[in-house]
């Protein structure tokens, strides 16, 4: 009982999946979290209800509404056609795209949450001492903030090593390009290969863990130092 | 040189806070603005420092205009110090690097503070890799007032920079302000509430209430000018600005010259011919028609009744006249009575405690 060829691609895919999804997260999360922590605009708690929807949505529901929009039939679909490419759905980037939508709040939200906890005092300081506003941002918030980015890139990656009914619906189960972990596993179980669904099962399990507890660990010693 | 700080500023929102002022200021010495807490003392800070955004108004440094109604400088623009009451100091920085993140961005051109000269006056070189989460309260402030000295600015505004710490720690930390005040030649504005503090420090006195300014004017007139001041309960007494005038070995005693006569007080370290404050309470002060002999009390001076303020319904408060300088005096009505005190009468003064500040 080991895992074949086929298990070690997808388990690749996998981890390849979590960590662009986390990048580009971390990308959009970073402006869009300080936006939510600064802004005083009214549309702020729309944008915030928007971010956290992933948080209850069924993610057949997302998937279904992806596929839609990337899929041959859809606007990006079509745009994509247009432009001499092929449609996102059941493609490695449109995987992405879906897990970073999917993943969204559980970045967005520590990052918005850290930048909140610097609160103005440092920023107003630092702006006394001479720093411009883009000076603030990279010496006195975003160090500051470090706290909310880690737990933001932990969860995103972990959250996004578990995902299925987003996969499912615009990705499907194509080996080495849409065939993931989670996707894997749910083949052994169909073909009753209980031992291999079982290993790559305990594997996920161990791996989400070791990540979560990293992360408690970590938010532990900084909270320790910091009072 | 001098500061125009004028202006006002409308809280939005519902509590209706307004705040009002239009100052005209030396550019020289310590600035204390006193009030009851609420009263705006450290939003005119921010409105001065430009952290207030719905601030109207002008402010001038010497020369430089940093907010009238053509333009408004922002605040990293702004030559200026800012000494939060917590320090503000970055914890994901040691001291050092709090220190330097001032100095880094302090143009070379318009550097006039040496780095050595801070480090030395504030006593911070055996801080320097120190964590700032390991600071007691009093380094804090220290690494604070030199960061915001580091700037070399034009103006140093300091919003209740002790007041967090413990009575023995503002002591040692009083020289310092001295030193910077003497040695650097920044204005500083200083915001406290603590009218001890403002006296031992301030040369002049700015008092605000509800969002005005009340009465302003040089620190030793104001703390004995009837209206409205600080002549008034627990805290009324006058600041004398003294030189030492002889040191006395035998008894280690000191005698402080001001215009109009002396005062002897504990010598606790003064140097011969060194200009000394000294803070004398109204509620020190005592009153007699004769010199009283037989007693413990140094201090009896003949003086001259000014005017009798209402303190409370037991108390007046005695202005007395000694040579040009003004006391004090906090006796019962009753008493006031007994002794017939009226304006223009001559009394003894006898001074129960001085203290150095």
């Amino acid at each position: 009982m080991t895992l074949d060829a086929q298990d070690l691609t997808a388990l690749w895919l996998t981890l390849k999946l979590a960590l662009v999804s986390t990048l580009v997260l971390l990308v959009i999360g970073t402006p869009l979290g300080w936006w939510l922590a600064t802004t005083r605009r009214r549309m702020r708690p729309l944008v915030d209800a928007m971010v956290s929807l992933p948080l209850v949505l069924p993610p057949t529901v997302l998937g279904f509404y992806l596929l839609l929009l990337l899929g041959p039939r859809g606007p990006i679909g079509q745009l994509m056609t247009t432009l001499g490419g092929q449609p996102l759905a059941f493609t490695f980037a449109g995987l992405v795209i879906g897990s970073v939508v999917y993943s969204l709040p559980f970045v967005v939200q520590p990052i918005r949450d850290g930048f909140l906890s610097v609160g103005p005092g440092p920023m107003e300081a630092a702006a006394t001492l001479g720093a411009g506003p883009r000076d603030r941002f990279f010496k006195v918030a975003l160090p500051l903030a470090r706290r909310g980015f880690l737990t933001a890139a932990t969860l995103g990656f972990a959250h996004t090593l578990g995902e299925f009914g987003v996969v499912l619906m615009i990705g499907g189960n194509i080996p080495g390009e849409t065939r993931v972990l989670s996707i894997a596993i749910y083949d052994h179980v169909e073909t009753l290969a209980y031992g291999q669904a079982h290993l790559m099962s305990a594997g996920l399990l161990l791996l989400s863990f070791g990540l979560l507890l990293v992360v408690h660990l970590v938010n532990r010693r900084y909270s320790g130092v910091r009072t | 040189m001098s500061l125009k700080l004028q202006g006002e500023l409308q809280r939005p929102g519902t509590d209706g806070f307004h705040l009002e002022f239009d100052l005209d200021l030396p550019a020289t010495g310590i600035t204390a603005i006193c009030g009851p807490s609420g009263c705006g003392k450290t939003t005119l800070l921010r409105c001065v420092a430009g952290l207030e955004p719905t601030f109207a108004g002008t402010v001038r440094v010497g020369p430089c205009v940093w907010q009238d109604q053509q333009t408004h400088r922002p605040l990293h623009k702004r030559a200026l110090g800012y000494v939060f009451q917590n320090g503000e100091l970055f914890p994901h920085l040691d001291v050092a690097g709090n220190l330097r993140f001032a100095w880094d961005r302090t143009p070379d051109s318009s550097r006039r503070v040496p780095w050595d000269e801070v480090i030395d006056l504030l006593r911070l070189a055996d801080l320097m890799n120190r964590d700032v989460a390991q600071l007691s309260g009093g380094e804090r402030q220290r690494v604070a007032l030199g960061r915001a000295l580091l700037k070399s600015p034009d103006l140093l505004v300091l919003d209740e920079p002790l007041t967090a710490l413990d009575r023995e720690t503002r002591r040692g930390i009083y020289p310092l302000l001295e030193r910077m005040r003497d040695q650097l030649a920044i204005p500083m504005l200083y915001v406290t509430h603590m009218v001890d503090e403002a006296a031992r420090l301030a040369d002049r006195l700015v008092l605000m209430d509800k969002g005005r300014v009340t009465n302003q004017g040089p620190l030793v007139e104001m703390l004995t000018s009837p209206t409205p001041g600080l002549a008034h309960g627990e805290d009324a007494g006058a600041v004398v600005s003294a030189i030492v005038g002889a040191l006395d070995d035998t008894y280690h005693l000191a005698r402080l010259d001001f215009p109009g006569g002396n005062l002897q007080v504990s010598d606790r370290g003064l140097a011969l011919g060194a200009t000394a404050r000294a803070r004398i309470q109204a509620r020190d002060v005592s009153l007699a028609l004769a010199p009283s002999t037989g007693t413990s009390i140094l201090n009896i001076l003949p003086a001259e009744v000014i005017d009798l303020l209402p303190d409370d319904r037991a108390r007046v408060l005695v202005r007395l006249r000694i040579g040009q300088t003004v006391l004090l005096a906090s006796v019962t009505r009753r008493s006031a009575q007994t002794l017939d005190l009226a304006p223009g009468c001559k009394i003894w003064a006898q001074i129960k405690s001085v203290a150095i500040l």
